[in-house]
């Protein structure tokens, strides 16, 4: 594997321009990056989504790699059927072409940590060679934000308001990461586009390597996080600088941070970017804090070293 | 031509499938179905078939995996019965307006609640307007010999349809009869593989399963409405070719007797062999008595059944399974009025539910169903007090 220079990054958009994503969508980036870093021979299949609905408006699409959608709950299920169905058409002499596709499932928060979780299970189990996406903004966008199993502790969201009785979510993000590894896959990884090199390098690694590999992406979500359109990179930086989000990989087991970052800034820094933690009291934040340091010292306990420092007190 | 073996409906099934030299097969077990994904499994684990078998993790994920794999431009398998098939219910409605050739087997067997896992055709009728072609076998040939006709009926250019084709739980599933055997060759040389709908390809890239607004939705559904319609044609010379190639032929409803019937006696599945064995006794003994066997319930044949009804002064329909809350009860009775209706026919047309959940259907019901029939004789519809009965239950 060479090494990932910026302009190394290829140039042509497989992510046409004109679909209906939102102005700053994280995921957005996401897909562009992802088909960049991946190139032509892959197939994908697709969970229902904000991104399923926004690039695909019948008589258009914003695809220019074979790609299908079918329902909800089911992207690692037809992943691996397209899968299977290429092995045995090519060992039955039937498959027009020689070169390896790689098969693709991409899946947002709701369509892989709760609804579709067995189907990726069972995807996981089997060993298809398929590479799952999951980008993450952290609820259910696309019916209007409504709290999924992957929204973070405190978070507002329209089914988790916070009132005199809620103060937003009350339950902590679920470790997908952590379920997806008990499977014994051979490649887990995190990404996080405000570190491109970073990204570009797992979501190869990840395509090359033979059988199931699981990509957690974060994608910052505009209209349900509640933030300016500019400033998605800068809150995607946060995220990693504050030790909210960790860029790590885990490959045959091995466990590397792939981001250190020597000095934290307080997580306060990155709730109060965003709308959706504006109900936060001062407390809320130390909790969430507290949270996080409990988190970063078992991610250097595993990493075996200090990769992500202490918080720079201001 | 073929060999002669004894099988059950299950393994009939899954011979067909392994004849058609399917390339994906992902299935999920569930009594009474689980034999024929035991014997696929057999098959590719002894390399009689070369095929990729996937063990999903449930019957969604089952349909969901044969999707993708015919999406691919694999031929593919899936079997399975009851609650399975309620499970699979949102991905068939997919598979058919995404027109994607699969072929399904379905072990009829009644749904929960109380869980039973006995025949009737409460499952095969929840999932009737899917938009799938839908079959009934009456024994273990026909469920071998229709799953192979599904599949040159599905791949027809023409079509592009999912095929399922329904057997009783247990009472064709898990009986042994003596089936004809359609060998690959033969199977191959009827039903020809060649991906002839569009397939995903990195090397021509297409979009599947995109969103459609309120501008084009519309239209996809009427596609698979008349596609559906025009599949009738194909059915027949797909059947007329059956008969050349292997010398069974079928029809998409058979009358027995039915020329001058005063009761024609309606049913699918296996009642139909009690039905035909109980019409030639009850004629010994001065009841005409016709039957009509449903073959094809999806498109529902209505010229074939009106020519076996046209001249009864009895119609008497016997149903398997209930709409419960509905203005006809039974579902095949729904398609008996309304095809009668359309062609002016007014004669008595009376529904009678029986078996369900596997509750023995006895020649003397049919007695029973025939001489209350019978009794109606003379009436217009709407002289009828009611036209539904429940036969062989508790009161």
């Amino acid at each position: 594997m060479s090494t990932f220079t910026i302009a190394s990054i290829p140039k042509e958009e497989l992510l046409a321009p004109g679909h209906r994503m939102c102005q700053g969508c994280g995921a957005a980036i996401v897909m562009r990056h992802l088909l960049k870093a991946l190139g032509r021979n892959v197939i994908i299949a697709h969970a229902t989504g904000c991104v399923e609905v926004t690039t695909t408006l019948y008589p258009e699409t914003a695809w220019r790699v074979p790609w299908i959608h079918v329902a909800f709950e089911n992207a690692a299920a037809v992943a691996s059927g397209i899968e299977a169905a290429l092995k045995s058409l090519k060992k039955k002499g039937f498959l027009s072409y020689e070169k390896r596709v790689k098969v693709v499932a991409i899946g947002g928060d709701g369509g892989t940590v709760d609804i579709g979780l067995q189907a990726l299970s069972g995807m996981l189990e089997r060993g298809h060679d398929v590479l799952y996406v999951l980008y993450d903004n952290e609820a259910y966008m696309n019916t209007g934000i409504q709290r999924s199993g992957a929204t973070p502790l405190y978070a507002w969201t329209t089914t988790t308001p916070a009132g005199s009785v809620w103060r937003g979510e009350w339950r902590r993000k679920k470790d997908i990461i952590g379920i997806v590894k008990a499977h014994g896959v051979p490649y887990v990884a995190t990404v996080n586009f405000a570190y491109i090199s970073d990204f570009y390098t797992k979501l190869r690694k990840a395509a090359e390597i033979e059988g199931p590999t699981f990509i957690h992406a974060y994608s910052p979500c505009v209209p349900g996080w509640r933030y300016e359109p500019h400033l998605t990179v800068k809150i995607a930086k946060l995220a990693v600088q504050t030790g909210i989000w960790v860029n790590y990989e885990i490959e045959k087991g091995v466990f590397r941070v792939t981001t250190p970052v020597p000095k934290r800034l307080p997580v306060e820094e990155y709730l109060k970017a965003q709308g959706r933690f504006a109900h936060l009291t001062k407390e809320e934040v130390e909790a969430i804090q507290k949270l996080v340091d409990e988190d970063i010292e078992y991610i250097n306990k595993i990493a075996g070293a200090t990769l992500i420092g202490p918080v720079e007190k201001k | 031509m073929g060999k002669l073996m004894p099988l059950s409906g299950n393994y009939a099934v899954a011979y067909a499938a392994k004849a058609a030299d399917v390339d994906v097969v992902a299935a999920y077990p569930i009594t009474p179905q689980t034999a024929v994904v035991e014997k696929l499994a057999e098959f590719v684990a002894n390399g009689e078939l070369n095929a990729e078998f996937l063990h999903v993790e449930s019957e969604h994920s089952a349909l969901s995996a044969v999707v993708g794999a015919s999406a691919a431009g694999a031929r593919v398998f899936t079997a399975t019965s009851s609650q399975g098939l309620l499970l699979m219910y949102e991905i068939m409605h997919i598979a058919s307006t995404m027109r994607l050739p699969i072929v399904m087997g379905i072990a009829t067997r009644a749904i929960s609640a109380p869980i039973n896992i006995w025949c009737d055709h409460s499952d095969f009728m929840a999932a009737a307007d899917a938009g799938w072609i839908m079959f009934m076998a009456i024994n273990a040939q026909e469920a071998h010999d229709l799953v192979i006709t599904a599949y040159r009926i599905a791949e027809d250019p023409g079509v592009h349809i999912p095929v399922a084709v329904g057997y009783d739980g247990f009472i064709v599933s898990h009986t042994i009869e003596p089936v004809n055997v359609i060998e690959k060759e033969e199977a191959l040389s009827y039903a020809p593989k060649r991906a002839t709908w569009f397939i995903l390809n990195p090397e021509k890239p297409i979009t599947m399963g995109s969103l459609a607004s309120p501008e084009w939705y519309y239209e996809f559904r009427v596609q698979l409405q008349k596609a559906i319609e025009n599949s009738k044609e194909v059915i027949s010379t797909a059947f007329r070719e059956f008969r050349q190639h292997f010398g069974r032929e079928y029809r998409e409803a058979d009358g027995y007797y039915t020329d001058d019937a005063d009761v024609v006696l309606v049913t699918m599945g296996s009642i139909t062999g009690t039905a035909i064995s109980y019409a030639e006794e009850a004629r010994k003994a001065g009841l005409k008595v016709g039957i009509l066997n449903i073959r094809l319930f999806r498109p529902f044949p209505e010229e074939e059944v009106f020519k076996h009804i046209e001249r009864a002064k009895v119609v008497a329909v016997i149903d398997r399974a209930i709409n419960p809350g509905s203005s006809f009860v039974g579902p095949l009775y729904s398609e008996m009025v309304v095809t009668a209706f359309k062609r002016g026919l007014d004669v008595p047309i009376a529904n009678y539910v029986i078996g369900l959940g596997g509750r023995a259907v006895l020649r003397s019901h049919l007695d029973l169903i025939v001489k209350h029939a019978h009794g109606l004789s003379g009436k217009k519809m709407r002289d009828i007090e009611s036209h539904y009965t429940f036969v062989g239950v508790r009161e």
